[in-house]
This record gives C-alpha cells, sequence and structure tokens, in this order.
C-alpha cells in the first residue's frame, strides 16, 4: 500500500492538515502536496480508468506528462474535467471525482472492453463503425457518446474571472530549473529585460530532489541564493505557476498562469493568459523520463523512476513497501539510494544492459541492494496492483528465470528532452543516437522576421543531461540571447555542478527484446488511450508507414497527454516494425498548448456584453424603451418591429406596414452607410465604382447604384446624391459600409493612386430617419423650416434646410414605395429630431416601424436586397437591372467579367415575382423543381426563392424568386418543394407587386 | 503572429492591426481583354515556399495598403514599401538577393 512516511518532504508543511474529498470520501493531506501525493497518502492508487477499455489506471508519474491521473475537480458550475491530479495543488476543501467509470471506479461495467481488446485492435474505429450506416446513428454513436467520459461542460456556465495580459521582454526564460534560472542570471546580467516563468508551484526542478551539488552546496541552496539575486536585479521578473503554452512566429509567446486554482474563490482573475512578444525565448523546459515497454506495464503501481523519487523526496510518500527498479540507464540508480535513504525496501534493481559498472551502480550495490544486469521483466504480475515482477533475460523471448515479489515497478528507459516549445514555430530536431532522445537542432532553429534564430533551447531540454553540462549550456544560452539583442556580454560564468558521472544508457523499445505476440500485446505505450506494441505493429503491418499516419490510426499520442510518455516509444516501435532508422520515421508534429490550458482564459474578458462590441444608433435608448425586438445586423442591433400591448411579431409587422402605408412611418435608417467622395476625380471614380454613370449625376439630384466586383458579381448598393460638382455621398448597405469603404480604398490606393480622390466614412456621424406614408409631407410642414413640396424637392432631389430648428439634409428616395423623406441630421441631435417627429406625428398617426416592416414593403415593390437577391455569384442582369447598366461607359469594376460566356447565358436563372396559389407563404430557399434527375440521382430543379412574405397589403404571400428563362415565362405555374416532401404551387409573375406605376412615391 | 512595419506611418505591429490582401503587383486587365489575359488576372496567384509579395493594410491604424516581400517558409520579412508601385522598389530586390541568392519571382529579380 502507499502511504505518508513519518519524516521528510521537502515540499510540504506538516503544520497545514488540509481536508479533501475524492469521489466523495473525506481524506486529508498537507499543505504543498499535490493531488496525487495527497491521494497517494491515502493509499490511493487507483485514480482513474483508461478511455477504451476501460482499464484501472494508478498515478505513473509526478508532472505535466501525466497520462493516467486525471480527475474531475470542483462542484457545480466550477466543475472541470480533465485535471491532472499530479499538476493539481491540493487546497483545504478540494473535491475530485475519478473519470471513465460507470458505475464507480472499483466496478465498472465498461471493463468488459478490456475482455473484448481482441476484439478493438488499432484503427477499430475506423474499421467498426463504417457499415452498416444505420448502425452508426442508431447502434454506435449512442455507446461512444455515453461511454466517451472526457468531462460535461458546466451549466449554466463560469463563475470566475479570466483575463488576457500584454508583455514585452527582451529575453524570456521557460523553466525555473537550474537551467532556467542560469540562463535568466546571464542575460540579466548583461541588462536584458528578462522573464522566467515555471510552470509548478518551486522552483529549482529536478536538481534538488537528483541530490545534486551546485557551487559546493546543496542545489536547494543555490536554488534559494540564486532566486535571491534574480529579484534584486531590477531587469527580472519571476513568476511561478505559468507556463509556456504555445511558441508562434516572430518571437510570439503564449503562456498560461493558474493565478487562483490553488486558492479558489479569492479576489482577482482564475487564469491568465500572457500574450508575450520577446526578443529571444529561451526553451530551459527539462526532459521527460520514457517508460519502458514490458508486459502488464500498466498496473497500478508500476511508475516512472524519477516519479517514485519525487513522492519520496518531494512529498514523503512511500508507493509501496517493496520497489523492484527496471532501467537502461544510472540515474533510476538514484531512486534505489532515495527509496533505501527513507527506509523503503528495494528488491532489486533490473539493469537491461549487459554490466553496470559506473559510479550510482556501485553505490547502490555497496548500499547491500541486489542489481541484475542483462535482465528485463518478463510480466508484471497481479490484477488490480502490482504484485510481483518475472524476470527474463533482456536479450530473449521472456523465459521467466525468477518471480520476485512487490507493490512498486520504478521503471526508467532514460530521458527524452521537452521539445516541444523549441519545435512549435518550426524548430527542427536531431536524433542523439547516445541519449536515444531527439534533441534541438541548433542549426535549424525557428526564425525571426530578420531570419535570426529566436528560439535557444538549453540544458536537458538541450540534451544535457548531467548537471555541470545543464548549467554551462544555459549560461550560454543566456549571454548569447542578450548579446543577439545588442547587450554587452557580461558576467557568462557558469555555476558548477558536481553530480556523480553517469554511463552510458541502452537503448530498450520493448522487454525482453525478442517478446512474443502475447507479451507484446500487454506492453503499453499510451496508458490513456490503450495504444499498445501490438496496435503498433499491427498499423505498420497495414501499411501505415508515415508516423502521422500511424498516430491517427492507433490514436498514440492523440489524448490530452499528447503523448508526452508515448511519442518516441511509439516512433521507435514503428521504425523497428518498418525496419527504418528511428531519424528517418521522425516525429508527429508538437503543436501547441504545451499542455491543455482552460478554454475561458482564451476567451479572457471577451464573453457577455464584451463579447462583441454593439454599435448604437442615437435613437437605441428609444428603442430599448419601446418594445423594440432586435435582430443583428452587422454589430448593429436594429428593431426587427416595435410589439405593442400582447401583439405577436407577425401582428406588430402588420399594424406598422399598413399604418406606413395609411399614415405616417418612422425608421431609424442611421446604420445605413455614408461614404463622402470627393475630389476632381470623383466622378471619374464612381464611374468605375458603379454600373452606373454617376458623373452625369447633376448637383441636388440622387441616383440609385449597383456595385460589382471584378467578377461581375452584385457587392452593394444604394442611392448616390451628388453634393456639388466634385463631393458625392453614396449611401451603403448597413452591413456594407465599412467594407465599401475598404474597397474603394483599395482602388484608389493600389490601382488608380494618382487620382485625386478622397474618401471619408461619416456613417457614425449622422443620424437618418425615414419619414414614410402618404401622411409624410404634412407632417414636415408641420415641424416647418423647410419647403418640402413636390417643386422645391421633387422625387430623387435632396435639399439642405432647418427641420424644427435642426439642420438637416432631407433626401426624396424611396425604399418603400410610399412618399418618403430620408433625414441626415448630425447625430448629436438625431435623438431630438425623432422625437420632435414623433411628438408632431401623432396628429397624422405616426408610428416607428423596424427592419421586417422596411422588408416587406421593399419586396411589394419588387426591391431587391443584397444578400437575399444576391449571394455573391448574382450579376445585376439576373435580377432585371440592366436599366442600371451603363451601355455609354468603356470601363466599370465587373464590366469584363459580366461579357464571359457563362455570364451572358440564356440559360441563367433570373428574378421574378412569384405568387402561390392558395395565398401561402413559400418557405424561404425553396427550391422549384424539374421533370427528371440529375447525375446524383436527387431531382432536377429550375429555381428557387430569394425572398418571401406574408403582404398584409395584399393579404397573401408573396415571394421573389430565380427562376431558369422567368421573365420569359410569365403566368407559368411551378412546383416548389418543402422541407416535409410535399409540394407548394406559385405563379410567375411581376415582381412589382405593388404600385407598379410608381405614383405614390412619386407625389 | 507576424509583425509588420507599416511603410507610411512606421507603425510596427502585430498582425492583428492589418489585414492581408493577397498577391501584390497584379496587372488589372478590363473589358477587351483576352479570355487568358482576364482568366490569369483574376484567378492565378503565385503560391511560392519561399519569397512573396503581399498586399496588407493597416486597418487598425493608417488605413494605408503597402506590400510585404516575405518568405512565406521561414517567416523572414525582407522589407515593406508603398502599394502606390508596380515593381518592388530596388531596395527590397537587394535585400531578398543578399538573404535568397539567386531568387527569382515573375520578372523581379
Ligand atoms: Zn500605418
Amino acid at each position: 500500500m502507499s502511504t505518508r512516511l513519518q519524516t521528510g518532504g521537502r515540499l510540504i508543511d506538516r503544520n497545514q492538515r488540509l481536508s479533501f474529498t475524492f469521489n466523495g470520501t473525506p481524506m486529508t493531506g498537507f499543505a504543498g502536496d499535490t493531488l496525487a501525493a495527497a491521494l497517494l497518502g491515502n493509499d490511493q492508487m487507483l485514480m482513474g480508468r483508461s478511455f477504451k477499455y476501460h482499464r484501472p489506471r494508478g498515478v505513473v508519474a509526478a508532472g505535466p506528462e501525466e497520462p493516467n491521473a486525471l480527475v474531475g475537480l470542483g462542484q457545480g458550475p466550477r466543475f472541470e474535467p480533465n485535471q491532472r491530479a499530479t499538476t493539481t495543488e491540493l487546497f483545504d476543501g478540494l473535491s475530485a471525482i475519478s473519470q471513465n467509470h460507470w458505475p464507480s471506479l472499483n466496478f465498472d461495467i465498461g471493463a468488459v472492453n478490456n475482455h473484448l481488446s481482441k476484439f478493438f485492435p488499432a484503427g477499430f474505429y475506423y474499421k467498426t463503425f463504417m457499415y452498416p450506416r444505420a448502425a452508426w446513428k442508431h447502434l454506435f454513436e449512442p455507446i461512444v457518446r455515453h461511454s466517451a467520459g472526457l468531462g460535461k461542460v458546466t451549466q449554466p456556465g463560469d463563475p470566475d474571472r479570466y483575463e488576457h495580459f500584454y508583455a514585452f521582454y527582451d529575453v524570456v526564460v521557460i523553466g525555473g530549473g537550474v537551467a532556467g534560472l542560469q540562463a535568466a542570471l546571464a542575460a540579466g546580467h548583461a541588462g536584458a529585460k528578462v522573464l522566467v516563468m515555471e510552470q509548478s508551484a518551486h522552483w529549482g526542478g529536478r536538481a534538488p530532489v537528483d541530490g545534486v551539488e551546485i557551487d559546493g552546496k546543496p542545489a536547494e541552496d543555490w536554488v534559494s541564493a540564486t532566486l535571491q539575486a534574480l529579484e534584486d536585479m531590477e531587469n527580472v521578473t519571476l513568476r511561478s505557476r505559468l507556463m509556456g503554452a504555445g511558441v508562434y512566429d516572430h518571437g510570439y509567446l503564449l503562456a498560461y498562469e493558474r493565478v487562483s486554482d490553488h486558492r479558489p474563490g479569492t479576489a482577482g482573475p482564475r487564469h491568465r493568459l500572457w500574450r508575450i512578444r520577446a526578443g529571444r525565448i529561451i526553451t530551459a523546459t527539462g526532459a521527460i523520463e520514457r517508460p519502458l515497454s514490458f508486459a502488464g506495464n500498466d498496473l497500478p503501481g508500476v511508475m516512472l523512476a524519477s516519479a517514485v523519487r519525487d513522492y519520496v523526496v518531494n512529498w514523503a510518500i512511500s508507493p509501496g513497501d517493496r520497489t523492484v527498479i527496471v532501467t537502461n540507464n544510472d540515474d533510476a540508480y538514484r531512486t534505489a539510494l532515495a527509496l533505501q535513504m527513507a527506509g523503503l525496501i528495494v528488491a532489486a534493481v533490473i539493469d537491461a544492459r549487459p554490466t553496470a559498472t559506473g559510479a550510482l551502480p556501485q553505490a547502490v550495490r555497496d548500499a547491500g541492494i541486489r542489481v541484475e544486469t542483462g535482465r528485463g521483466i518478463a510480466k508484471v504480475k497481479g490484477r488490480a496492483r502490482v504484485e510481483g515482477v518475472a524476470l527474463c533475460a533482456q536479450a530473449g523471448e521472456g523465459a521467466v528465470l525468477e518471480e520476485i515479489p512487490c507493490d512498486v515497478v520504478a521503471m526508467s528507459g532514460g530521458w527524452s528532452p521537452v521539445v516541444h516549445l523549441w519545435s512549435h514555430c518550426g524548430g527542427k530536431l536531431t536524433w542523439d543516437a547516445a541519449q536515444a532522445h531527439f534533441r534541438p537542432d541548433p542549426d535549424r532553429a525557428p526564425a525571426d522576421q530578420d531570419g535570426a534564430p529566436f528560439v535557444i533551447a538549453a540544458g536537458a531540454a538541450n540534451g544535457h543531461l548531467q548537471a555541470a553540462d545543464t548549467l554551462r549550456d544555459a549560461a550560454a544560452a543566456g549571454q548569447n540571447a542578450a548579446v543577439a539583442l545588442g547587450r554587452d556580454p557580461a558576467d557568462g560564468t557558469a555555476a558548477r555542478a558536481n553530480a556523480v558521472a553517469e554511463e552510458p544508457l541502452l537503448p530498450v523499445w520493448i522487454m525482453p527484446q525478442g517478446a512474443g505476440p502475447d507479451l507484446r500485446s500487454k506492453m503499453w505505450l499510451d496508458y490513456q488511450n490503450d495504444v499498445k506494441v501490438s496496435d503498433v505493429q499491427l498499423a505498420a503491418r497495414e501499411g501505415y508507414e508515415s508516423v502521422e499516419h500511424t498516430k491517427r490510426y492507433t490514436t498514440l499520442g492523440m489524448a490530452t497527454d499528447q503523448g508526452k510518455l508515448s511519442n518516441i516509444n511509439g516512433l521507435a516501435v514503428l521504425s523497428d516494425a518498418l525496419g527504418s532508422d528511428i531519424p528517418q520515421v521522425g516525429t508527429t508534429t508538437f503543436r501547441p498548448p504545451y499542455t491543455p490550458i482552460s478554454m475561458a482564459a482564451i476567451a479572457g474578458e471577451a464573453r457577455g456584453d464584451t463579447f462583441l462590441p454593439l454599435r448604437r444608433t442615437p435613437m437605441q435608448d428609444w428603442h430599448d424603451a419601446n418594445g423594440a425586438d432586435f435582430e443583428p445586423v452587422g454589430h448593429w442591433q436594429r428593431p426587427y418591429t416595435f410589439r405593442r400591448g400582447g401583439e405577436d411579431r407577425a401582428a406588430a409587422v402588420k399594424r406598422e406596414i399598413t399604418n406606413t402605408r395609411t399614415n405616417v412611418g418612422l425608421l431609424d435608417a442611421s446604420t445605413l452607410g455614408k461614404l463622402v467622395v470627393k475630389g476632381p476625380d470623383a466622378g471619374k471614380f464612381l464611374d468605375m465604382m458603379y454600373t452606373n454613370m454617376m458623373s452625369t449625376l447633376k448637383p441636388g439630384r440622387c441616383r440609385y447604384g449597383l456595385m460589382c466586383d471584378e467578377n461581375g458579381f452584385l457587392i452593394d448598393d444604394g442611392v448616390v446624391a451628388r453634393l456639388d460638382d466634385d463631393t458625392f455621398l453614396c449611401h451603403t448597405t448597413t452591413g456594407g459600409a465599412d467594407r465599401i469603404h475598404a474597397h474603394m480604398e483599395d482602388w484608389l490606393q493600389c490601382e488608380w493612386w494618382d487620382w485625386q480622390v478622397y474618401v471619408a466614412n461619416l456613417t457614425e456621424q449622422y443620424a437618418q430617419i425615414a419619414v414614410v406614408g402618404p401622411k409624410a409631407r404634412a407632417l414636415l410642414e408641420n415641424l416647418g423650416g423647410m419647403d418640402v413640396s413636390a417643386e422645391a424637392l421633387p422625387f430623387m432631389g435632396w435639399a439642405d434646410g432647418t427641420l424644427a430648428g435642426h439642420p438637416v439634409r432631407i433626401y426624396r428616395i424611396s425604399f418603400s414605395g410610399e412618399l418618403s423623406y430620408e433625414i441626415a441630421v448630425p447625430a448629436g441631435q438625431g435623438r431630438a429630431l425623432w422625437d420632435t417627429l414623433l411628438a408632431v406625428g401623432t396628429q397624422f398617426g405616426i408610428m416607428p416601424y423596424g427592419t421586417e416592416a422596411l422588408h416587406v414593403m421593399r419586396a411589394e415593390k419588387g426591391f431587391i436586397m443584397i444578400g437575399d437577391e444576391t449571394d455573391g455569384t448574382i450579376i445585376p442582369q439576373d435580377l432585371g437591372l440592366d436599366w442600371a447598366i451603363s451601355k455609354k461607359k468603356d470601363d466599370y469594376l465587373g464590366k469584363r467579367g459580366q461579357a464571359r460566356s457563362h455570364m451572358t447565358d440564356p440559360d441563367r436563372w433570373k428574378l421574378v415575382g412569384l405568387e402561390t396559389l392558395d395565398g401561402g407563404v413559400l418557405p424561404d430557399g425553396a427550391y422549384a423543381v424539374a421533370p427528371g434527375s440529375n447525375a446524383n440521382g436527387q431531382r432536377k430543379t429550375q429555381g428557387r426563392v430569394t425572398s418571401t412574405y406574408y403582404s398584409p397589403t395584399l393579404g397573401r404571400g408573396i415571394a421573389m424568386g430565380l427562376v431558369h428563362k422567368g421573365p420569359d415565362r410569365m403566368g407559368e405555374e411551378l412546383e416548389f418543394a418543402r422541407t416535409d416532401g410535399t409540394m407548394m404551387r406559385a405563379r410567375i409573375v411581376d415582381p412589382v407587386f405593388y404600385d407598379k406605376d410608381g405614383e405614390k412615391q412619386n407625389v | 503572429m507576424l509583425i509588420l512595419t507599416c511603410p507610411y506611418c512606421g507603425v510596427s505591429g502585430e498582425e492583428t492591426e492589418f489585414h492581408g490582401g493577397g498577391e501584390a503587383h497584379l496587372k488589372r486587365f478590363g473589358p477587351g481583354a483576352s479570355e487568358a489575359d482576364f482568366e490569369s488576372y483574376l484567378f492565378h496567384r503565385e503560391n511560392p515556399k519561399g519569397v512573396h509579395f503581399e498586399r496588407w493594410r493597416h486597418v487598425n491604424g493608417c488605413g494605408k495598403w503597402f506590400i510585404a516581400a516575405r518568405d512565406t517558409a521561414t517567416l523572414q520579412v525582407f522589407g515593406t514599401y508603398p502599394a502606390q508601385t508596380t515593381e518592388p522598389p530596388q531596395e527590397i530586390r537587394d535585400k531578398i538577393t543578399a538573404a535568397r541568392p539567386g531568387w527569382r519571382w515573375r520578372d523581379f529579380a
């Protein structure tokens, strides 16, 4: 069993006892514990189950590489799944539950998968779930969804606060072990502005656990002294609980700070996402120990040798009473010494190497511990927990020589540098055969905007696993980073470490090397996703040669740990199966983040009201207070309709339309784009922008214009007013103002830069109010100040003047077919004019109307709407707008495009009106069917609905649509398919349903 | 996320300050152009692994369009210059040639 030792534990404070629960069971631990350490202290070795087979899983590691010990943390809206127990700091009141089991951790029905594992080989998702197709929906998906135990999203949402933080440094050092501190010291001495970050709560990394001495002192003392020295430097910032998450272009770095995970409920944000620009990034990210692949290596109680050492030294945890250590290198012997120092029994050290003559093996032998060389583990004995190991010859096929009882197996397959951050932005790796790992290739570092390398790996992360080399390498990295940024080289002397020299390791990818299929199918590579040596070998046999394909086929390294333990072992097995060298097979791509970061940290402050900025018109407060039912239009919220009393939306829209057509309506049209185009070449420029001739427009007059892109497709429309000889005011659609402004700037700056034209976007400088309806003139006359008669201000004219004391510009334009005045007024006076119009308009029966009434009224008049009748593939000719295309101009944007054969094809679908035979409303987007089927066996089509409404004016459904040769087929009946399979019949008619001669707007 | 320098206002900004506008130095073909020329103008684009000329607009800044010469693979930026030109200025070409001897793209060398 695992227990807490009576003494020791460099990170725990025995005076602070903390209470927590695991699956509802009350437990206690100490301040300074990780959750994993505290669980082990309570003999809770079983911490979860694997994803695919639901096999029992114990903790393997002591850091962020942990694949097994994933728990759900917190409760209610603060519940968070997939948290690693090894990186979760214990706090009082913590509540954790295990995952991937149902109904309980100890008894799990899903574990039946385990007994069926031979039916779940590599690629079984792809093989099994393909056929029959119906089985996916009704059988496989429901089971998979139920089994997917990787967490649920909390409702109603996250109550905590998260923030982004922007920072700029010369040098950022990622990793607060001795290498990171040494590198920071060198860069700091040279005068660089330095940030040093450490992902855990503790500085110093592994050195204090490994018994390293630096400058004649224990590593822990050197770490404290160096931290003090760094804190005393004004140009150096130290941050713990801050993890380098991702390295991106040009020195951009994302770092993830867990501000208050360890003290929930306190003030301030929970997580902080640092968005950093760094001149140079030093990755002092250390190394991760590799597991060994032997049969039964996933039983709870099999742990990394370094993790066993961490638990004993850092947290005074005995993972078990009797430990067998299995290794291919000298470093694991440190675990034997640490265990014995703590008074625990080391049953044997099993070393795969033929001999072990280094200083560490000798010290272990001197301590009276049994050392067996040339041996491996044939099999781990036990069911839910390690009970012993069977020894064999590493060179053989697994014949059992002896069984040794034990309850912990501490394994070490060597160390792999943490190269993730080096690799994120294109840093390349080189294979180090002597140490059997990939390390950064200094000649192929990620490059910045000047082509200079901006990531420097240091220490163990650079392949220097011995403490003395680590410090020398780190000091050089720190100094080189500062010098590259123009700082003077200062004191770059490295601290001197003395650690015991180590003998070379022996690469061991499976144990024993001649293991047969039975053993190989029990050797786990990826603990979380249940990928075994046999799965990778199967993938190779089935033709998966690329490591990227094998990864996806077997799911190796695709779990939340992203294969930190499994990748190198997996690709070594793959390269062996393919008969290739490891460097030829290569690694999979390392992608950010280094470990999962919270989605909320990525969102930061962008949630709720601050998710998207809201644009408000000067009348928005009135809309808010008067029952407006809003709809989003671009970044605006426009009133869809203003509901009164118990009205539903449809009734309100109907009332607004009827009132506008009989009395007078009021529309907030402020969101309409207003671009002033000015200069001696303004007319010439607009002749290029619009399909119409704008240069001939007379001052004082308005003209409706169409804009196309170079393909000839419609991109916007609106009314242009000529203000004077060299000034035009171009109205755009609400959503188009910024886009069309940018479009004009693009052509002016990049194509016709010698034309004298200036464009200004005045959209928000003016409020615009449409006064619409037969009584509109009477109302404005009542306001006084301007002659708005048909003679003084005719249809499609504009005039400046004063209305009820406000300076206004009135456009006689109509999008409804009624007598209509669009009044522009400085934005600051918009609300006042709106209020005056409403007050004075009462006697004329005035009512404001929203966007839906606007849309219905324009459809009744057969006016097109950009985005309804157009979809990016529609040319003006499709919409019967040939009258708005100048025949006299040599050129305009889209003219050449519209001349292409496909655009002039008489078979194009063209705009018509559609009148249902039963008076009902056609479904939006419905297709008109045609006889026969196409090559895919689908019903042929001959048209589609682009706009469809109930018209209160006509008392029936009306629609517009694009129909094959539509204008030539007036009076024909078409069948439109509803989604329920039934048909609706409609007749092709003129798209102008109301006031065909335009008499009402021109009075 | 790239860092680019706007040649108008001199600001070195994050990529989010700018808006990309695709390949630079395209020649416009309008009415009267052959089908081949018009097709090429509308649709044919370089996709080099290496030196490229791209249009960028300082959209959250001075609003000006400029051109960036950069390496699409290494992300090195050789320089930026105003868009009011049909060809890269000599100074930019010299910088590229110095960093990438022998490079060639269209007729610019
Ligand atoms: Zn600028």
